[in-house]
């Protein structure tokens, strides 16, 4: 009695790759269960989790038929289903007619047999009726009695309903209401209604199970970064810690792992790569494996990165690293099987080519029955499990891809798909429907006699087959490869353009030069900005093509090749995939070509691939610096050109625009200028013409961040010219003019030569054109280190900068605010510009760039309001604003640069503030800040945190606090340094922090008093004046008297007793002068007790 | 040779003055190199011994061959044609001179000129879609699986004729190739080699006009 669901089976071998084809309605789920290898035309079906989880789906529906379809069970099969059961006569009771070991039902039908007939061990059931009840007798065997079932009766569906109902409905799009397919049968007999019902029904069950299957597989097929991770991991402990080593040794080639959990550099990634593993068996040479989404495949030899050549795959793809080692090394083959791995692994999936022959065979002759086909196949199977020893049990899993593939209508799909592999792009449901709107197609080409349920299961199957190409795929043909891709590229529908794009480059492999030129010509027609368009050349080999062209003697073809490299060449994959294909090297040797068109196309297409730093490195390694620079020297005059200069003058144009892509590296910097590159851009910077000057600026401006540059620029006269450019009605070569300026300027006396030339009133005038931020960021950065010298302040204000500027300091993004506040801090060392940026409203603005983030702006920010700060009117505005805690809170970054700013600008504020000692002391946490950051490492964070402490200390009671917070010892603990501009505001903070309680004596006790002492031999003036007062105020006490004149501390301070500073001479006086009364003291005492 | 040279050199000098003025492009010794040179390949030629009016066909075209490495049959017909501007089937002393002052040395306009004379295989003054199949006929690699070995050619034919023909008559007029190569440089020689590369011109020249005055 048990159901005719078996069809949903679909006997599956891995190892060959043959199915055995189920019959029936079949969707997609015929190859979802599981069978083992069949050795004769029934197979087994393999007791994996999901043939059970189906069974017992496909049996409980059987069981629940009875009752819940009362009618349609009733339906009288039209063969019966015959199995060998397990029931013998005394499990049947009431209903059944018994006689000895024979049963017959009761019910019959219209002719009067039975519909339920045992004659042990053969059982027949005619209705789903006695099916349900034969099920309920079964009890505990249920499972095994549908499992018998259905391994014998493959095409229950046929048996069911008939061949030739099967056959019509099958023909049905599964949207077809019942109405309309009643009609369809209505003359294959009476009782069609009730066929279609049944029909439908069994097509929903097979709908629940197809879905349930997915459910499962999708967990688990295509390769990730984890499940490599976890086969490697694996292999390592049970291959080469176990006793039994089975590898020598198995590591990756690079120890990086992106944050996708892939070790393959990013550009190898785009192809599906994850990582490279190089794997040492025991008997074999070493094998450089590489993990890909698709599969593991040996390659090249991939042993460090960069090796481009390394990646190409030299192996048929496999699905996992153990099924690979085991087609490559016996011995790992032999020994991986004894031990015990957590994960059972099926035996090698075998390359698809395995399974061909079979393919072919029944491609052949289509029009052959299903039988003799079937033959064919279990022929196959026998065979190869002959071959491989027969007695293994397999365990394959569904691998739906070789499915598809394997399929004779599958081929036929996938040769169809080819053809028209745009359909292709349709995910998997929209496939499945078209699957079974074609079926008429199919049927063509199929016999009509071959059974219909065979035929939509074969169809279904190719629709998964293409499903499994997005998500399942575990092995794949390099066009499958290639497809997938696309797939991921774009969704749409290929574009009429690929088709074209396509016929063109088949005339490009097989034309002449004559036809090699129509057709390029004919290549540019289409719109090759267009990312179709590139992609498509790319898709379709056209770019090997092209740069194969690039080898040739032929000028015009290379000339055709170039003019579209150069257009596709804008599209970042076009460019990455020019470079992997060693394109640019051809075209780098172009370069040399004695035709100019060619050089100038070149140079040209270089500008746009070397965009990034693999291929900017692969024009520098091929020697394309050197020929690049070689192009820009062209004519002396560029004033007056004949047109043949002319045609020099653009490719020294090209070769220029082709240095500014490569000048992004700094070796390529260095390369240019070592191959004379900076005289020769000199000279092309007095062009009149701005698509001459863009480049050259740009390359110029992109270099000055060489030290070398910057000076070359000045000494060869390029301000002249940068300043004139500055004048410009073009906004780009006016923002690199500026920038060119910007990073030129750190140096005093290109600031002087931009004056000189009249380029500051250029720069102030580029402040008006606020909308275009980048050319603002590089007008306020030159404006910035321009303003560092003070002529050059003065002169901008006489353009009224300040005031401009000021206006700049909200609504700019940060790269502008960094520049404009840096200027506004240079402009503010000018006490005029204090008060015009307090009246411009300034402060506020600038107190509000307190609380950003980033750290070159707050560097610049804490700059400006430390300048600003030294204006009492504006540190009162400051004050008011809550500044100086927010300029407080900023010794708290992380970043030591405004940490130290931070502290300068903490200087003016503690000095200009009304009430400092109350204003710090309200700042909670804040003086414990200040003395932690002594514990800094910078020299310049300490020297600024030294200056605040000297400053804090003037107020007694936070010198307490200080104090208390152990600032005497870290203090101490700096003195050995032989930083001057530490020195100087450290001595100054001891000398400040020495005004409280036992402080002079603690520091003598720290050691900080002989260190100072020699202070006093430094060159550094400044130095001298702090030391000389922190040494008065220590010598206040008399054991540091004693240390200090052990120093030898007197006849420096002598010395500089005869310095003309008020300051200094008073303070080395007075400590000279308690060292004396210490020791008349000392006399005094000696005489007199 | 010598003897031959300076027996002729008056008439030579005179000969050059006449014909340099047609000639825009070579001075007046270069015309009377070529015009040497011209007398040495007629004397190749007239083994016979009875004087021709100018090079033949055959003479012609191996030189076209071997000095300027051109191969096709076609092709190197219709340079022949286009030299010989007066269709007597022997390109003068003058039309030798002048066919080279385009061949080696014409403008883009003057070379359009020829270029569209040679690929007019019938001088009606349109290139037609069945001179192009034929000009274009080598020019694919055939796949002996496809059905139809040509359809590549036609197919490229079209191609062409869709992106030449501005006029959309179905063939080429001088106006629409002439424009066609303005737009696209390229195009000059759509339908096959007939003008020398650089090298060849450089050797030739060098042949010419040094060597000689070497001798």
């Amino acid at each position: 009695m048990l159901v005719s669901f078996s069809m949903y089976f679909h006997a599956l071998n891995e190892q060959q790759k043959n199915n055995i084809p189920a019959a029936a309605m079949g969707l997609s789920l015929t190859r979802a269960a599981q069978w083992t290898p069949a050795s004769s035309g029934t197979g087994k079906l393999e007791s994996t989790p999901m043939n059970e989880s189906l069974l017992k789906e496909i049996l409980s529906f059987a069981e629940q038929f009875g009752s819940q379809h009362p009618q349609e069970a009733l339906h009288v099969f039209q063969e019966p289903l015959q199995w060998s059961t397990t029931l013998v006569a005394s499990d049947f009771k009431t209903d059944y007619d018994i006689s000895d070991s024979d049963v017959q039902s009761n019910e019959r039908d219209s002719e009067g047999l039975p519909l339920l007939q045992l004659s042990p061990p053969t059982v027949s059931v005619r209705s789903f009726s006695q099916l349900s009840k034969l099920i309920h007798l079964t009890e505990d065997k249920k499972v095994e009695e549908v499992q018998a079932c259905l391994e014998e009766n493959r095409y229950p569906v046929v048996k069911i309903l008939g061949s030739s109902v099967a056959s019509i409905l099958q023909g049905e799009d599964t949207n077809t209401d019942v109405l309309s397919l009643v009609d369809k049968v209505k003359d294959q007999g009476k009782d069609s209604e009730v066929k279609v019902k049944l029909f439908l029904l069994l097509r929903n069950l097979d709908n629940k199970l197809l879905s349930k299957c997915l459910e499962e597989i999708a967990g688990k097929i295509r390769l990730d970064p984890t499940a490599v991770k976890n086969e490697v991991d694996s292999l390592k402990q049970s291959s080469i810690e176990g006793e039994k080593r089975v590898l020598k040794s198995i590591r990756y080639t690079s120890d990086y792992i992106f944050s996708n959990g892939c070790r393959a550099p990013p550009w190898r990634q785009v192809h599906g790569e994850m990582c490279y593993l190089v794997i040492e068996p025991c008997d074999t040479e070493t094998l450089c494996v590489t993990c890909s989404t698709a599969g593991v495949f040996l390659n090249g030899g991939v042993k460090q990165e960069g090796e481009e050549s390394g990646y190409e795959r030299t192996s048929d793809v496999h699905r996992d690293l153990r099924t690979l080692l085991k087609s490559r090394s016996p011995h790992f083959a032999e020994n991986i099987n004894t031990q015990d791995f957590a994960v059972q692994e099926p035996p090698s999936t075998q390359k698809v080519q395995h399974v061909e022959p079979v393919d072919t065979e029944e491609q052949g002759q289509p029009q052959c029955s299903y039988e003799q086909r079937e033959n064919n196949v279990n022929e196959n199977a026998r065979q190869s499990l002959y071959k491989t020893g027969g007695e293994k049990k397999y365990e394959p899993c569904p691998r739906w891809r070789n499915l598809g593939l394997t399929s004779p209508c599958g081929e036929a799909e996938e040769k169809k798909g080819s053809k028209s592999s745009g359909e292709e792009k349709s995910d998997g449901i929209q496939k499945r429907k078209r699957g079974a709107g074609a079926k008429g197609k199919m049927k063509a080409e199929f016999s009509a006699s071959s059974l219909p349920g065979r035929l939509s299961s074969q169809k279904i199957k190719t629709s998964a087959g293409s499903m499994s190409l997005d998500a399942f795929s575990e092995s794949s043909s390099e066009s499958e490869e290639e497809e997938e891709q696309r797939r991921q590229e774009s969704n749409t529908d290929l574009p009429s353009e690929y088709w074209q794009i396509q016929k063109l480059v088949k005339y490009l492999k097989g034309g002449d030069q004559t036809a090699t030129v129509l057709t390029l010509c004919a290549m540019m027609d289409f719109n090759l900005m267009q990312e179709t368009c590139q992609l498509a050349i790319r898709d379709v080999g056209g770019l090997e093509v092209l740069i194969n062209l690039l080898d040739t003697d032929e000028v015009k073809c290379k000339i055709g090749s170039l003019k579209i490299l150069k257009k596709i060449s804008h599209n970042v994959q076009i460019r990455r995939a020019i470079v992997d294909m060693g394109g640019l090297q051809s075209i780098v040797r172009i370069l040399d070509s004695p035709v100019k068109d060619l050089k100038a196309l070149a140079a040209e297409t270089i500008s746009n691939v070397a965009r990034f730093r693999r291929a900017r490195r692969t024009v520098r390694q091929y020697g394309g610096i050197k020929k690049l620079v070689k192009l820009l020297d062209c004519v002396p005059n560029l004033a007056s050109l004949s047109a043949n200069q002319e045609k020099d003058v653009e490719v020294a144009r090209c070769g220029a625009l082709a240095l500014w892509s490569c000048s992004k590296s700094t070796k390529n910097k260095e390369a240019i200028r070592k191959a004379g590159g900076i005289p020769l851009l000199g000279r092309l910077l007095k062009s009149p013409h701005e698509n001459m000057l863009i480049p050259v600026v740009g390359t110029l401006q992109e270099c000055a961040s060489e030290e070398s540059y910057r000076i070359a620029i000045q000494t060869e006269g390029m301000i002249k010219d940068l300043v004139k450019n500055l004048s410009s009605d073009n906004d780009e070569l006016q923002m690199h003019c500026a920038s060119a300026i910007f990073k030129c300027a750190e140096c005093k006396q290109t600031r002087d030569l931009v004056r000189e030339y009249k380029g500051l009133q250029p720069l102030a005038s580029l402040l008006s054109k606020a909308s275009n931020k980048q050319l603002l960021a590089a007008a306020t950065g030159a404006i910035w280190k321009c303003s560092i010298s003070m002529e050059n302040v003065a002169k901008f204000q006489e353009y009224k900068a300040m005031e401009t500027l000021v206006g700049l300091l909200t609504d700019q993004p940060e790269e502008v605010l960094v520049n404009v506040v840096g200027a506004v801090g240079e402009f503010a060392r000018i006490p005029a510009n204090k008060a015009i940026i307090r009246k411009c409203g300034g402060i506020k603005s600038l107190v509000n760039l307190l609380t950003g983030t980033n750290q070159a702006l707050l560097v610049n920010v804490t700059n400006a309001v430390g300048a600003c700060a030294t204006d009492m009117d504006n540190m009162a505005i400051i004050d008011q604003l809550d500044g100086v805690r927010l300029v407080w809170s900023l010794l708290k970054n992380p970043s030591a640069e405004v940490q130290s700013s931070a502290a300068w600008a903490l200087c003016p504020c503690i000095n200009n503030a009304k009430d400092a000692g109350e204003m710090v002391r309200s700042l909670v946490g804040g003086l414990e800040l200040i003395v932690n950051l002594l514990k800094s490492t910078n020299n310049e964070v300490l020297a600024s945190i030294c200056a605040a402490i000297a400053k804090i200390a003037k107020d007694k009671e936070n010198l307490a606090v200080l104090t208390d917070h152990g600032v005497v010892p870290l203090l101490a603990k700096q003195t050995n340094t032989t930083d001057d501009r530490l020195r100087r505001h450290l001595a100054e903070a001891i000398g400040h922090c020495c005004m409280w309680g036992s402080n002079r004596a603690s520091f003598g006790d720290a050691g900080a008093v002989a260190p100072l002492v020699r202070y006093l031999k430094s060159k550094d003036k400044k130095v001298h004046q702090s030391t000389a007062m922190a040494l008065y105020q220590l010598s206040k006490d008399p054991n540091n008297c004693i240390t200090m004149h052990e120093k030898g501390v007197v006849k420096p301070l002598i010395h500089i007793m005869g310095s003309d500073e008020d300051m200094l001479q008073e303070a080395a006086a007075g400590c000279v002068r308690n060292i004396r009364l210490l020791a008349q003291a000392n006399r005094k005492a000696v005489l007199f007790n | 040779m010598s003897e031959m040279s300076a027996m002729n050199r008056k008439v030579i000098q005179t000969l050059a003055e006449t014909i340099s003025k047609h000639a825009e492009h070579f001075n007046k010794t270069e015309v009377e190199f070529l015009i040497r040179e011209f007398n040495v390949l007629l004397g190749e030629q007239t083994v016979s011994g009875r004087a021709v009016p100018g090079l033949d066909r055959g003479t012609f075209r191996s030189i076209l061959h071997n000095i300027f490495g051109m191969t096709d049959d076609m092709i190197m017909d219709g340079v022949f044609r286009t030299f010989d501007k007066d269709n007597d089937s022997f390109v003068s002393m003058k039309e030798w001179v002048e066919g080279l002052s385009v061949f080696l040395r014409g403008t883009l306009e003057e070379q359009i000129k020829y270029c569209f004379h040679v690929y007019d295989l019938n001088g009606d003054n349109y290139v037609s879609r069945e001179e192009m199949f034929h000009m274009l006929k080598n020019s694919l690699i055939r796949q002996p699986t496809e059905e139809d070995p040509d359809e590549g050619i036609k197919d490229l034919v079209e191609i062409t004729l869709k992106k030449m023909d501005y006029d959309h008559d179905g063939r080429l007029s001088f106006t629409d190739f002439e424009k066609s190569v303005r737009e696209e440089n390229l195009l000059l020689e759509a339908f096959g080699t007939c003008l020398p590369d650089t090298t060849s011109i450089e050797s030739f020249e060098h042949h010419v006009f040094q060597e000689q005055l070497e001798q």
